[in-house]
This record gives structure tokens, C-alpha cells and sequence, in this order.
């Protein structure tokens, strides 16, 4: 039993990097921490593909002269730098908009913004630098 | 020359706006952006339009990208089912451009504004893409342009209100979550069948049976999709992304992105899985139909607590997004017929209702709450009657297009499950009428503090508008356009059963 | 000349654009109060001819629009629709007139917009007499709502915006809740919504859901103020007089109970009814609404209040005829909606005519002011006895005609809860008449009523009379409802 675990290695670190990454976008209050979750979690899933991709006795699926090879698949490969990507732009993004409410609430622990935001809710007509003045450190 | 240009329709259809968003967020001046972007939200629509009257003719339109043929090759396919997320998607896309020429330097920087309208092209070319494509791993590409751009969208209205930044965070995370959790279903499903391509995709999975994989990749899929299109309980980015965006962007948003997610949930259960029935089937009964009623009771009555009117439209679109799916899970023709009429029709009243109360916030400048709106419909008369119309719409009463729906969604509901279905749907359509008549109060009778500026309304404002109530009202009469081509679509979807 | 289908539009619409040009006429006070009377003559005019054309055996029809595979909106003239649709715009005339002597002597803000939604909301009310099918039907059912939403709140105060919430809440929320579910079983059943002269449901509804369906309708229709969903009525009491003249004692509680008798005559129809006892407890809701709302007036000292319980009480009299599923008993609920129309929009326009001219209100405050306004409390005795049933008023052909169908159906309590409600209503009425001319008055006050206000309320009171001398065609357009 041992063995057919070690034979699917690759879907158990899938499967607990992705619980691992999740986790850490649920769990953690610090915006940034949030961030590195969901990177965590989208890593997971590159390597669930790639390892979709491999084919027991495979090589790289280049062409060279001689047949009877067997080629692993490309595809997926293809798909995770499509995905690669996406996941980097999603990064980037986050990361700009912590920095933009790290500018305006002064913190990005996720209990801080919400107290300002519940001060502010009942105080509905605060414009954006009104409270920047109000909290800036 | 043009008809090299007909061929190729279905793919400008998303290439165009895409190319235009680059184009424009290198124009500086802002009336001359805004000016691009509504040619190329109008030559958009016009080519829906085109699309829409070659489908007359045949039933599928199929587009090979890059003459790489299928399905091998990545597939663009505009058939009776597609067209109406993609006419609903261009058309309000066309309306709210028109809308947010006085809106925008309202609530965003100046030098912000062409960028603003580059991500709006952006956002609609990835809404677009959505619907039209036949490619699963396409489908996840698309999921995520749109998904970035709307939360940099709903991220620009910072300015008004800095909780925008949060909401766009929140948005951004869970957003993100869903289309992962997308991509590790086609992921499964690929590795199970070795194919991408939707139409591949049903072939082969017919053969498939009792496989863990198929399942737990039908699971995943319908999650992430689920949580894209903001179904109850994983509604909750919604609420704050609508209210804290700029106003221009709710009225796109609100009308057009949670669509086009239950779009794609239809194709996943109807169209790729339409042989895995038991399996689909034990998913529509046991868990989207109890989900859609708890959405549809929760929307309202969260709705019937909010003072931020905004905030009330949005978790009245969660409701409204419940009857839609509501309408998938009773799963026969007439009721998917239904869901695809309620697409169409609350696009427009939700459109309606964001922008009746935008032109309103125009003029009173401070957020708007049932405490603000004191009065100010006596002042606007034309928005006022534009707010009624599609607020009765929204309730679903005669001679709106809301009714039209609601008709042949209890009727769907009556016929398939009993009447205890309609009495629910009805039930939560009366308490609508409660926030619904709260809303038309506080506009109508003044508050002990009446201090609201003398206003005009502004044509450029209303125009859009108007055009949105006077379709809601047409829809309502007749509604054959509307109801054909949701026949038609079920028929496509579910055609033998 | 104009062809019988171009008189239904010509009917219904004159309303309609009475309504919409009346704000253009805001600056000009005598054009637009001109407006009202000129439309209710037309409008008269028209349905008189359509009645005409019923009495000879035609059925006027006209669809207006398609608006989706088996949904239309359309209209038909049936012998019911026509009697609703000559009540409506005769009585119209009257109220348009009595309204301009009213609004103009209480010094009333926001006229035209009073104007503009009266004539709307006869509009909606025309379209319901002739509707064609059941869409048709509950369009204009819920547009008479809406359209009278703004006539309930005309004061604008608190008071009347929690009027106002309770009105829509009880009417919208009944309709919503209950009607339309009912229609759409219909149309399930029956793969339409047309209505047929006999029934519908007959061969197509198991007997055993029959009265499931009819509790639906029942309740569903709002407007015919059933109890326990009767108190929207004396709520609207809070709008101005004529409101509750017209739209209370003739529009829209009239649009109820002639909703409940078409649905009990074209969708479950007579034989449907009897041969399955769909009814009986329909029967027994109306008496209990009949004697309880009765009962509840005779502690009235609002005069509104008191004339609104009354409607109530009347309405279930209709209600109850229908339920009786006999043909006499049907045809004397038809006659009834003519009969109380007249005699209770005499007595609404009475109520107003007092609080405008002398700003009294209550009942005890009425006493000895006959001889101040001998011709309002002249007009106030004879609508009440036409109310009670009294010859030689025409609510003594009504009464004799329910009578009758009691006895047919076999249900002789009827007769007793009948005989027990008419005393209540001597009571209750008369004591108002009596009062004024037999006690001696507490209050000096020097009445002022304008004249416009004064005469529709004398005619109204010719009229109850002249009906009870001329009844002929319209028990003609009775019978033609209930023929086989």
C-alpha cells in the first residue's frame, strides 16, 4: 500500500498544498499572508497539470530523429503557462491594491480595516482624504 | 473586403473591444476616450446584432481560431443558447457607456478616466469571450480577464469611498479561489477524457462511466463556477463590489457579470455533462434548487434591512440571480426556457434600477441612503416614472418585462413541481415589493429635513435611461422576442428531453 | 357610423386620455375640470351602445396585442361586463362633477394630479369590465391598484402614508400571493386563459381541488374586501371623498366583486359549482364577513368609517350570490352591483358634502342638522333605503332577487343571515337620517356646501329610484349571463 502511495507522491503534495493554501486565504487576517495563500494554492494546481502531463517511460516531447519514443504531453505544460500568468497578473493586482489600502487605512491587518470601516459606516459621508487625515499615523 | 470580415465575426466580437482598450488607455483626453470607447461598445452590439440574424439561418456558427480545426484547435461557437448572454452583454454595455459620460468624472480622478474606460472595453471583452467560447481551459482565461478588470473597476471608486479598496481585495481573493477551483475541474476532466473542447468534452464523457474523477471534476467545476456567479452562500463578494464601485461600473457589472457565470453554469449541466444524468440531476434537486429558494429569501430579505440603496439593489440581485437558477434546477424545457427569459429581463432591470438611482446620487453628491433620497423624485419626475417602471418590473407585476417572467417561471415551477413552488417564488416576489416600496416612499414623501437642492435633470443623464424603461415596458407587451429565443435555447440545451 | 369593436376603444379610452391630458391643463383650472364630466358623457355614451349590442346577442371583441405564444391582451363585451361598464362611466359623470364642487370647496393642493389619477384609475376599471381573458384581466386589476395609490395618499401626511402601505400591502400581497398562482393553475388546466361562458374547469379540474382553487381566487381578489383581508377598505377612508365615493363604493371595490362573479360564472361556472360544492364554504365566509362587518359599523361613530363597513358588508351580499351557484341568486348579485353602487355613492357624496360644508365628521356630531341640509339628509334617507332593500328603491330588487336564489339552493340559513343583516343596516343607516331630523342639535354651524357638490348626490338619489321603475334591460343583461 506504501508503494501505490508513493506512486501518486505528486497528487498527495497537490492535494496538500492546495488544503495548505486555502487555508491560509481563509485563516489569515494579514492581507498580504492572503495573498501568498492563494499563490500557494494556484502553484497546486500547476503541478496537479504537469503531472497529468507525464507519462510513465515518457521523454521530452521534442521531435528528433528516431521514432519509437514515447513523448509526454505537452498540453498541459502549455495550459500552466497560461495559467502561470493569469496567476501572476492576479498577484500583481492584489499586491497593488494592498499597497493602495495600506495608503489609505494605514494597515493591512484585515481586524484594523474593518474597525475603520465600521466607524465610518455609521458615518456615512466621510470622503477619502477626510479619513486619511483622521488616521494617518 | 466585408465579407472577409463576416467570416470572422465571431472571434471580432471579442478581438475588437480587446484591441480597442489597448488603444484606448493611450488617449489622454478624456472626451475623446470616452468618445472610442462608445464606437466600440455600439460597432460591438451592432455585430451581436449581425451575428444574431445569421443564426436565423443557421443553427450553430462555429469558428475554428486560427483555421486550427477542432478539437484540437480552440472553437468559438455562437449558437441559440450564446447569443442571448452575448446581445444582453453588448447591448447593456452599449447603454451604460452611453450613461457613464457624466458619471464618471464625478467619481474618478481625471487623469484616471481613460484608463477607467480602457479596463470597461477590457471587462466587456472578457464577458464576451466568456459566452462565446467552446474551450474549457479558454473559458478560465476568459473568467479571468473579466475578473481582473472588474475588480481594478470596482477598485476605481476609491476615490468616492475608500471601502471600494477592500471590496475590490475581497472580490479579488475569493474571485480568484473560484476560477481555481474552475481550472482543477477541467484539469480532471482533461485528464480523464484528453480533450478541452466543449462538444469533444460531451462526446467523450458519454462514454465514461462511475468514474471518482468525472465527479469530483463536475464538483469542482460547478463550484467555482457557483462562486463566480455569486449564488448563495458564496454570494458574499457581491454585495460590497457592487455598492463601493463607481456608479457606471455597478450599472455594467450588476446587469452583465453574474450572467454570464449562470450562462456557463447552464453549459456545464446541460450541454457537457447532458449524459452523466443521474449525477446532474441529483445536483440540481438536492443542492442548487434548496441553495436558489435560501438565495431568493435571503436576497430580500437582507435587502429589506439596507438603508445603502446600493447595497439593497445588490443583494436583490443575489434574489434575482436565485430565480434564474432556481428556473435551471427544475430542468425541463419550459422552466430552462424561463431562466433564460429572467437572463434577459433582469439585465435590463437591474440596468434600469443602477441607473435611475446614479442619476439621482448624481445631483444629491452624498452616498445614497434611504435618508438622502428624501424627496427627490418629486424634483425628477422622469427618473422617478423610470424608477417605478422598472421597480414594478423588478416585483414582477402586469405590463413590465418582469412579469413576463415571472408568468413562465411559476408556471414552469407549477407544472414540474407543484404549486408549492410557485407559492415560494410569489411569496419572495411580494416581499420585493416591501424594500421596493420603501424606496419609492422615501423618494416621494419628504423627510422632517428637507434640504435637497433644486435640480434639472439632464438629458445626456436620462436618455439611456429611458431607452431601458421603454424596453422593459415593450418586453412586457411583447414579449415574443424575448420568449422565442429562450425556446429556442432550451430547445438547443435540452432538446430530446 | 362607428363600428361596435371601435366603441370598446372609444369606451375605454376616453379615460385614458382624459388622464393624460389632464396635467397639460394645470394652468387652466376650468378646462380641466370640464375634462371629467365631458369623458364620463362619452364614455357613457359608448358603453350604452355596447350594452345594446349584448341585448342583441353579440359579443364585441377586440385584441389589442400578442404578446407571447398563447398570452394576449384583449377585450370582450359579456352581459356582466357590460353592467359593470355602464355603472362605472355613469357614475363616473357624477363623481367627476361632485369631485371639482369638492376639491375646490375644501381648498385641495395637488388637484391635477388628483385628476390625473381619478381618470386613470376609471381607465383601469373600464378595461377590467371588459377584459377578455384573465391576463387582461390582472393587468388592469393591478394597474387599478397602483393607479389609485396616489388618490389613497393624497394628504400626504402620516396618516395616510400608513394607509397607503396597508392598502397596497393587502391588495398587492393578496393578488400576488394568491390570485396569480390561481390563474396560472388555470391556465396549466386548461392550456389558456380564455374565459367561456359556461366555465372552463368543467371535465378539465378533479371537483376535489375545486375548492382549493376557489380559496385561492377568493382570497387572491382582495377588492372584494373578504374578511380576514378587509381592511384596506376603511383604511383608504383617509383619502378625500371622492375617492371613496367613486373608487370605494363603485370603482375598485366593484372591480372585486365583478372579478369574483366572472371567476365563478366563466372559469368554474354555475353547474361546475353546484355539482361539486366547490362553494360552501364560500358561503359561510361571506355570511361571516356580511353580519361581522355589520355588527362592526353599528359601532362606528365616523361617518366614513361607519358607510366603509357597510361596503364591506354589501360586497359579501355579491359574494354570497355567487357562491350560491343558483341562477336567481347570481343574477341577483349582478343587479346588486348597480343597486349599491347608486344608493352608497349617494351616501359617500353626502358624507362629503357635510364635511365640506360644515367640517363634521362624526355621526354624533350630526345631530339635528337636518333642517341646516334638509336636501343632503333627503338624499342620505332614500340611498339608505335602496341600501336596506326597501320598495320603491331599486335595492329592493336585488334583495328579492338574492332572496329568491337562497331559497333555490337550498341553504335556508341564507335567508335568516339575509333578513338579520337587512335589520342591522336599518339600524345602523337609518339611525344617521333619524338623528338629524329628530334630535336636537348640539353644534350651531351654518353650512356652505357648493353647489357642485350638492346635486350629484340628489341625482344619484333619482337614479335608485328610477331603477327600481326601469330595471327591464338590465335584468334582461342578468338573465343573458346565467342562460345556458
Amino acid at each position: 500500500m506504501i508503494f501505490s502511495a508513493m506512486g501518486i507522491w505528486n497528487y498527495w503534495v497537490v492535494f496538500i498544498l492546495m488544503m495548505i493554501g486555502l487555508f491560509i486565504v481563509i485563516d489569515r487576517k494579514n492581507l498580504l499572508k492572503k495573498i501568498v495563500g492563494l499563490t500557494i494554492f494556484q502553484t497546486s494546481v500547476f503541478l496537479l497539470y504537469i503531472t497529468f502531463g507525464k507519462i510513465t517511460g515518457g521523454t521530452a516531447p521534442i521531435l528528433t530523429g528516431s521514432s519509437l519514443t514515447v513523448y509526454s504531453n505537452p498540453l498541459p505544460h502549455v495550459l500552466i503557462l497560461t495559467a502561470i500568468v493569469v496567476g501572476v497578473a492576479t498577484t500583481a493586482l492584489g499586491l497593488a491594491l494592498v499597497v493602495r489600502i495600506n495608503s489609505v487605512y494605514g494597515s493591512i491587518e484585515e481586524d484594523d480595516i474593518s474597525a475603520q470601516d465600521l466607524i465610518d459606516y455609521h458615518d456615512q459621508n466621510t470622503p477619502i482624504e477626510k479619513t486619511r487625515e483622521k488616521y494617518s499615523k | 473586403m466585408i465579407d472577409y470580415l463576416l467570416i470572422h465575426f465571431p472571434i471580432l466580437i471579442v478581438v475588437f473591444p480587446l484591441m480597442m482598450a489597448l488603444i484606448v488607455v493611450l488617449i489622454s483626453n478624456n472626451f475623446l476616450s470616452w468618445l472610442v470607447c462608445l464606437i466600440t461598445t455600439f460597432i460591438t452590439f451592432l455585430i451581436s446584432i449581425f451575428l444574431f440574424n445569421q443564426l436565423q439561418d443557421v443553427s450553430i456558427i462555429s469558428y475554428a481560431l486560427g483555421n486550427w480545426l477542432p478539437p484540437i484547435g480552440i472553437e468559438y461557437i455562437i449558437d441559440h443558447v450564446s447569443i442571448i448572454p452575448i446581445i444582453i452583454i453588448s447591448g447593456i454595455g452599449f447603454l451604460a457607456t452611453i450613461f457613464a459620460y457624466k458619471i464618471m468624472p464625478t467619481e474618478i480622478d481625471s487623469n484616471s478616466i481613460s484608463k477607467t474606460y480602457s479596463l470597461w472595453l477590457l471587462a466587456i471583452a472578457g464577458l464576451l469571450g466568456l459566452v462565446t467560447t467552446g474551450d474549457a481551459f479558454n473559458l478560465f482565461v476568459f473568467l479571468e480577464i473579466s475578473s481582473l478588470a472588474s475588480v481594478t473597476l470596482v477598485a476605481m471608486g476609491a476615490k468616492k469611498d475608500r471601502q471600494a479598496l477592500i471590496a475590490a481585495y475581497n472580490y479579488l481573493i475569493i474571485g480568484a479561489v473560484g476560477a481555481t477551483f474552475y481550472v482543477i475541474g477541467v484539469g480532471l476532466l482533461y485528464a480523464i477524457t484528453g480533450t478541452l473542447n466543449m462538444n469533444d468534452l460531451t462526446e467523450r464523457l458519454a462514454d465514461i462511466e462511475n468514474n471518482r474523477a468525472l465527479i469530483a471534476g463536475f464538483g469542482f467545476m460547478i463550484l467555482g463556477i457557483m462562486i463566480k456567479a455569486a449564488i448563495f452562500p458564496l454570494h458574499i463578494w457581491l454585495p460590497r463590489a457592487y455598492a463601493y464601485a463607481p456608479s457606471a461600473v455597478s450599472i455594467l457589472l450588476a446587469a452583465t457579470a453574474t450572467k454570464a457565470s449562470i450562462y456557463i453554469l447552464a453549459r456545464i449541466l446541460f450541454s457537457i455533462f447532458s449524459t452523466s444524468e443521474e449525477l446532474v440531476n441529483y445536483t440540481l434537486t438536492y443542492i442548487i434548487l434548496p441553495l436558489s429558494i435560501c438565495a431568493m429569501f435571503a436576497g430580500t430579505i437582507m435587502a429589506i434591512y439596507e438603508k445603502d440603496i446600493k447595497r439593497l439593489l445588490a443583494h436583490s440581485s443575489i434574489a434575482q440571480v436565485g430565480y434564474i437558477t432556481l428556473a435551471f434546477s427544475v430542468g425541463t424545457k419550459s422552466s430552462i426556457a424561463a431562466g433564460f427569459i429572467h437572463m434577459a429581463n433582469h439585465a435590463m432591470i437591474k440596468g434600469g434600477l443602477f441607473m435611475a438611482i446614479t442619476s439621482m446620487g448624481y445631483y444629491i453628491q452624498k452616498r445614497i441612503t434611504l435618508d438622502t433620497l428624501s424627496g427627490i423624485g418629486k424634483q425628477m419626475p422622469i427618473t422617478f416614472f423610470c424608477f417605478i417602471v422598472c421597480s414594478l418590473s423588478l416585483a414582477g407585476l402586469p405590463l413590465t418585462a418582469g412579469f413576463i417572467s415571472k408568468l413562465y417561471l411559476i408556471k414552469a415551477s407549477i407544472s414540474s413541481e407543484g404549486l408549492w413552488l410557485g407559492f415560494l417564488i410569489l411569496f419572495s416576489s411580494a416581499l420585493s415589493l416591501v424594500y421596493l416600496w420603501k424606496m419609492i416612499e422615501a423618494l416621494w414623501l419628504n423627510s422632517k429635513d428637507n434640504n435637497q437642492p433644486k435640480v434639472k435633470e439632464s438629458p445626456i443623464l436620462y436618455s439611456s435611461l429611458l431607452v431601458i424603461t421603454f424596453l422593459n415596458i415593450y418586453f412586457g407587451l411583447d414579449a415574443s422576442f424575448i420568449v422565442d429565443s429562450s425556446f429556442n435555447a432550451a430547445d438547443m440545451l435540452i432538446g430530446r428531453r | 357610423m362607428i363600428s361596435i369593436e371601435n366603441y370598446i376603444l372609444l369606451t375605454i379610452l376616453t379615460p385614458l386620455i382624459v388622464s393624460i391630458t389632464t396635467p397639460f391643463l394645470a394652468k387652466r383650472t376650468l378646462l380641466r375640470d370640464l375634462l371629467g364630466p365631458t369623458g364620463g358623457l362619452i364614455s357613457f355614451w359608448g358603453s350604452i351602445q355596447l350594452a345594446g349590442s349584448v341585448l342583441n346577442g353579440e359579443t364585441p371583441s377586440i385584441e389589442i396585442i400578442q404578446v407571447a405564444e398563447g398570452l394576449s391582451i384583449g377585450f370582450k363585451i359579456t352581459p356582466l361586463g357590460a353592467i359593470f361598464g355602464l355603472v362605472a362611466s355613469c357614475l363616473w359623470i357624477f363623481a367627476a362633477i361632485y369631485s371639482v364642487g369638492y376639491m375646490r370647496g375644501n381648498n385641495e393642493k395637488n388637484q391635477t394630479r388628483f385628476f390625473t389619477f381619478y381618470a386613470l384609475a376609471i381607465h383601469a376599471a373600464l378595461c377590467i369590465a371588459y377584459a377578455g381573458d384573465l391576463l387582461t384581466l390582472f393587468i388592469f386589476y393591478e394597474i387599478l391598484t397602483f393607479s389609485t395609490y396616489p388618490l389613497v395618499t393624497h394628504n400626504q401626511n402620516d396618516q395616510a402614508r400608513n394607509a397607503g402601505r396597508l392598502y397596497m400591502g393587502i391588495l398587492v400581497g393578496t393578488s400576488l400571493i394568491l390570485l396569480l398562482p390561481a390563474i396560472i393553475w388555470v391556465w396549466i388546466i386548461t392550456g389558456s386563459l380564455e374565459m367561456s361562458h359556461n366555465g372552463i374547469l368543467a371535465g378539465k379540474l378533479d371537483p376535489k381541488y375545486a375548492p382549493y382553487l376557489l380559496l385561492m381566487f377568493a382570497f387572491g381578489i382582495g377588492k372584494a374586501a373578504l374578511m380576514p383581508f378587509h381592511k384596506w377598505l376603511p383604511a383608504a377612508m383617509v383619502a378625500p371623498t371622492p375617492v371613496s365615493a367613486l373608487l370605494h363604493a363603485v370603482a375598485v371595490v366593484k372591480a372585486g366583486v365583478f372579478t369574483m362573479l366572472v371567476v365563478l360564472t366563466n372559469v368554474f361556472g354555475i353547474d361546475y359549482l353546484t355539482g361539486s360544492g366547490a362553494s360552501i364554504w364560500l358561503i359561510a365566509v361571506a355570511s361571516f364577513t356580511l353580519l361581522t362587518s355589520s355588527i362592526i359599523a353599528i359601532t362606528k361613530d365616523d361617518l366614513k368609517a361607519r358607510l366603509a363597513y357597510s361596503t364591506i358588508s354589501q360586497l359579501s351580499y355579491i359574494v354570497l350570490g355567487g357562491a350560491l351557484a343558483t341562477s336567481l341568486a347570481v343574477q341577483g348579485a349582478a343587479m346588486h352591483i348597480i343597486m349599491h353602487a347608486a344608493g352608497k355613492i349617494t351616501l359617500f357624496f353626502v358624507a362629503g358634502a357635510i364635511y365640506v360644508g360644515a367640517k363634521l365628521t362624526k355621526i354624533s356630531d350630526l345631530d339635528g342638522q337636518g333642517y341646516k341640509m334638509p336636501w343632503m339628509f333627503a338624499a342620505f334617507f332614500i340611498g339608505s333605503l335602496s341600501i336596506i332593500g326597501v320598495p320603491p328603491l331599486g335595492g329592493s330588487w336585488s334583495k328579492f332577487l338574492l332572496m329568491l336564489g337562497a331559497v333555490d339552493s337550498g341553504f335556508i340559513i341564507v335567508i335568516f343571515v339575509l333578513c338579520i343583516s337587512t335589520l342591522l343596516n336599518v339600524y345602523y343607516l337609518l339611525e344617521i337620517p333619524a338623528r338629524a331630523f329628530f334630535k336636537s342639535s348640539k353644534k350651531e354651524i351654518n353650512p356652505r356646501i357648493p353647489i357642485l357638490a350638492a346635486l350629484p348626490p340628489i341625482f344619484t338619489a333619482v337614479i335608485t329610484v328610477l331603477l327600481f321603475f326601469y330595471p327591464h334591460h338590465l335584468k334582461t343583461l342578468t338573465e343573458m349571463m346565467v342562460i345556458q
